[in-house]
């Protein structure tokens, strides 16, 4: 692969973003390609929209993504799937769990949560991949694992093997969550798999 | 950290800045928590061999650093780039002295201002206090210039500066392991008085030595390996230094560059010879033009900040933007989108203080934390905030400025770790010079903000041993407050009945806010107990709402809703607690007059 690839993570604070797009990188190392990844700490972590940009290929100059070139976002709530919009081109795929986290003005009822809101994105000729990361997750057992289940959902639209990620899953997550963040990988890989 | 094969590592430019100093035989570190700083310290203290702490302020951290070099052994200080405007005193200083063993300051630059007050260019020290600096592009390189600046240190006998921004701190890559070095200089105690002991008489013999030192290092960066030109088309020429490179090389791969890995002092030959074969010459840098000024004081004509922003990070775009206009893509519009700020936790301390001082009508006199989040609706509690410490000076100002009516209009807030970082100086002058605000200590234990670092206060080192914890009640007292309360913000009600009380004094007072962080490690370990909301309780009168916990969340009724549900007619919805998120802090029902809020029972 000679140009370089572009992943944007978004969601909320605290929703295991940097896990999921840790094990991306990682698997994408393993499989021999340059990465970078970059975000930012600090007073942006704070339950605020947070994102991470990771980027692959040969040889990887910048750590940031430009403006309308992020090939693949992996939305970790609905509303953060749209925010980002301005990162996106057509043809770009939005992988977004399906959940909904009350940002403080819905939560005190000084406005709605926007109804419909992926269709703005299909509309623009963005490919939206829908997961219910959170109910597969309990599914598996822990619903701390939707995460890694958008890791599995993503892992059908990268060029990398799922045994790396598997063996990447296994390598970094702690032996007694091994077994049901690989159930979470794989629940998400089949859920990704219906929308190729 | 992670091994992603034997050598090749997957790190942080801040974690690769540990190692390097682990593989610089660094002896002694110190500095204060700051974003985007704070995990170079985090990850060196789990290095065997290199001691390591938090100082309380920056000042500190660079002092304690300056005595380990001067014992003979490397030192390192690390803090963000306003940490160094409180660590400027002895900066300037030790660039007369030098050093023994190697010394060398990072220097975490924001430009963006992701998570400051401001984002001074730094570069800019390096010109004031005529010392070398260099500028890192990535983790690797970060990694690789901190041993060769404290090689360089020793060498050349001065500090030397390490600048690293945002996209190279919190930008993760791939870095290889590399050889220990170690001092030149060896460890122990030698009395140089024409050295150390800045006298004017003797300050101004060294001022003769930095200005010979300076242009050594002039000599030596004109054949140093990390300036370097990326040979290319010389159609146009680019110079530049630090993340603008990657730009630079990702816009323009096929142009010729000079890439100046030390911004300080400058390769005037080597720029002179880039300049002569280029046609069109540009200078990429973020924020001020640092190296465009001084390549223009050369004589060298260049485009520079006629094109490039002078202001925010760059990016890839914005340079081809730039230099190409025209080149940009088209791109989706906006979409309009309620704001996801960030927020105080849920059973965050500090809402409980924020809350009542929304419904006093008193001027907020803030400072820097995770408490400057008591600014955002619905709290909207905060009325000032310039930098660390400042809250209780300026209170004391306005004081003063207002006059004696003013007594019970001004309250100063200010987190443990801030107090204990530049706020005690201001209480001393508070009380000094006689005025009557009020102080409130956010004392949650730790340094929350910048995601749990110990400080003087908080009873550990930053190996999580054991340590004194500051008596903070204890000190107040001693610097002549006579009015100290000490209160659990949680219990909002009472909370409220101290703060009128001390509001009202005619004497300072202060005023300790006391209950941990909830992102504590023993807080998350707690076993978890929320508290639900009764909603047929419920009346709606939106009490608890107005905290802005993230765990509450308000249901707007339907027409006809409300009655159908069996409720008054005018009610106009019902408030909810999200089990999972709540924190048991109990704030909510402290508020809740309806019995509507009650804890969940074990």
């Amino acid at each position: 692969m000679e140009s370089t690839g572009n992943i944007l993570f978004s969601g909320v604070g605290g929703q295991g973003i940097l896990l999921a797009s840790e094990i991306t990188a990682y698997s994408l190392l393993q499989a021999g390609y340059d990465a970078k990844k970059s975000e930012v700490h600090g007073m942006a972590q704070r339950g605020g929209s947070v994102t991470a940009q990771l980027r692959y290929g040969k040889k990887v100059w910048s750590p940031l993504i430009e403006p309308g070139c992020a090939d693949i976002q992996v939305a970790f709530e609905m509303m953060e799937a749209v925010r980002y919009i301005t990162s996106l081109h057509k043809g770009s795929t939005v992988i977004v769990n399906t959940q909904r986290i009350l940002p403080p003005a819905v939560a005190t009822g000084q406005t709605a949560y926007p109804e419909r809101i992926l269709d703005q994105l299909t509309a623009l000729g963005v490919r939206v991949v829908q997961v219910d990361a959170f109910d597969l997750a309990c599914e598996v057992g822990e619903g701390r694992t939707a995460n890694v289940v958008m890791v599995g959902a993503l892992s059908v639209f990268l060029p990398v093997a799922a045994s790396i990620y598997e063996e990447v899953i296994a390598t970094r997550v702690p032996q007694r969550f091994r077994e049901v963040n690989l159930k979470a990988f794989q629940a998400g890989r089949k859920a990704g798999t219906k929308e190729v | 950290m992670t091994n992603t094969s034997d050598n090749a590592l997957w790190m942080s430019g801040n974690e690769a800045i540990a190692l390097g100093a682990f593989e610089a035989g660094v002896k002694v570190a110190s500095g204060y928590p700051g974003t985007p700083s704070t995990e170079i310290m985090e990850n060196l203290s789990t290095y065997e061999g290199v001691y390591t702490e938090w100082a309380p302020n920056e000042k500190v951290g660079l002092e304690v650093a300056i005595g380990a070099c001067f014992a003979g052994v490397r030192a390192l200080a690390t803090m963000k780039h306003v940490g160094v405007n409180v660590a400027a005193d002895p900066l300037f200083t030790a660039s007369y002295t030098g050093v023994c063993g190697g010394l060398v300051l990072v220097s975490a630059d924001d430009p963006e201002m992701h998570s400051s007050q401001n984002e001074q260019d730094n570069r800019n020290y390096a010109f004031a206090a005529k010392l070398p600096m260099f500028e890192p592009s990535d983790p690797m390189e970060a990694k690789e210039m901190l041993k060769t600046a404290f090689e360089l240190s020793e060498e050349l006998d001065t500090p030397v500066m390490l600048r690293i921004t945002t996209r190279v701190a919190h930008v993760k890559g791939v870095v290889s392991r590399g050889e220990k070095t170690v001092s030149h200089a060896s460890c122990g105690i030698s009395k140089v008085p024409s050295k150390l002991v800045m006298l004017p008489s003797i300050a101004r013999k060294r001022r003769e030595v930095v200005e010979e030192r300076m242009a050594k290092c002039r000599e030596l960066v004109e054949t140093a390996a990390f300036n370097r030109v990326d040979a290319g088309d010389t159609k146009r020429g680019f110079i530049t230094s630090g993340v603008s490179y990657l730009y630079v090389k990702e816009a323009f791969p096929e142009a010729t560059v000079l890439k100046l890995g030390m911004c300080w002092p400058l390769p005037e030959r080597m720029i002179r010879a880039f300049a002569a074969a280029v046609d069109e010459l540009y200078i990429i840098e973020e924020l001020d033009p640092f190296l465009e000024t001084h390549i223009k004081a050369m004589g060298i004509s260049c485009h520079g900040k006629d094109l490039i922003p002078t202001m925010g990070e760059l990016n890839t775009a914005i340079v081809r933007q730039a230099i190409e206009p025209g080149s940009a893509k088209e791109l989706f519009a906006p979409v309009e989108l309620p704001p996801r700020p960030p927020n105080m936790c849920a059973g965050c301390p500090h809402r409980g203080i924020f809350f009542n001082l929304s419904r006093m009508k008193v001027f907020v006199s803030g400072d820097i934390g995770c408490y400057t989040l008591g600014f955002l609706p619905p709290l909207s509690a905060m009325d000032a905030c310039v930098c660390m410490g400042a809250s209780v000076p300026m209170a004391h100002g306005m004081a003063k400025a207002l006059g004696a009516d003013a007594h019970n209009k001004i309250v100063s807030v200010i987190g443990d770790s801030t107090f204990v970082h530049s706020g005690i100086t201001g209480l001393i002058n508070t009380v000094y010079n006689n005025s009557a605000s009020t102080l409130i200590i956010l004392d949650n234990r730790i340094t929350a903000m910048t995601g749990q670092q110990q400080n003087p206060a908080s009873g550990m080192t930053i190996k999580g041993e054991p340590a004194h914890a500051l008596d903070i009640e204890a000190l107040c007292r001693a610097v002549g407050v006579k009015h100290v309360y000490v209160i659990n913000p949680h219990d909002v009600v009472e909370t409220r009945r101290v703060l009128k009380e001390a509001v009202e004094l005619t004497e300072a007072s202060v005023v300790i806010s006391r209950a941990p962080c909830v992102l504590l490690p023993e807080m998350k370990l707690r076993k978890p107990v929320s508290y639900f909301t009764n909603q047929d309780n419920c009346v709606g009168c939106m009490s608890c709402i107005r905290l802005g916990c993230p765990a509450i969340s308000w249901t707007t009724f339907a027409e006809g809703e409300a009655e159908r549900r069996g409720y008054k007619k005018t009610q106009k919805g019902i408030s909810k607690i999200d089990e999972i998120v709540c924190n048991d802090c109990g704030q909510c029902a402290s508020l809740c007059k309806f019995k509507a809020i009650t804890r969940k029972e074990e």
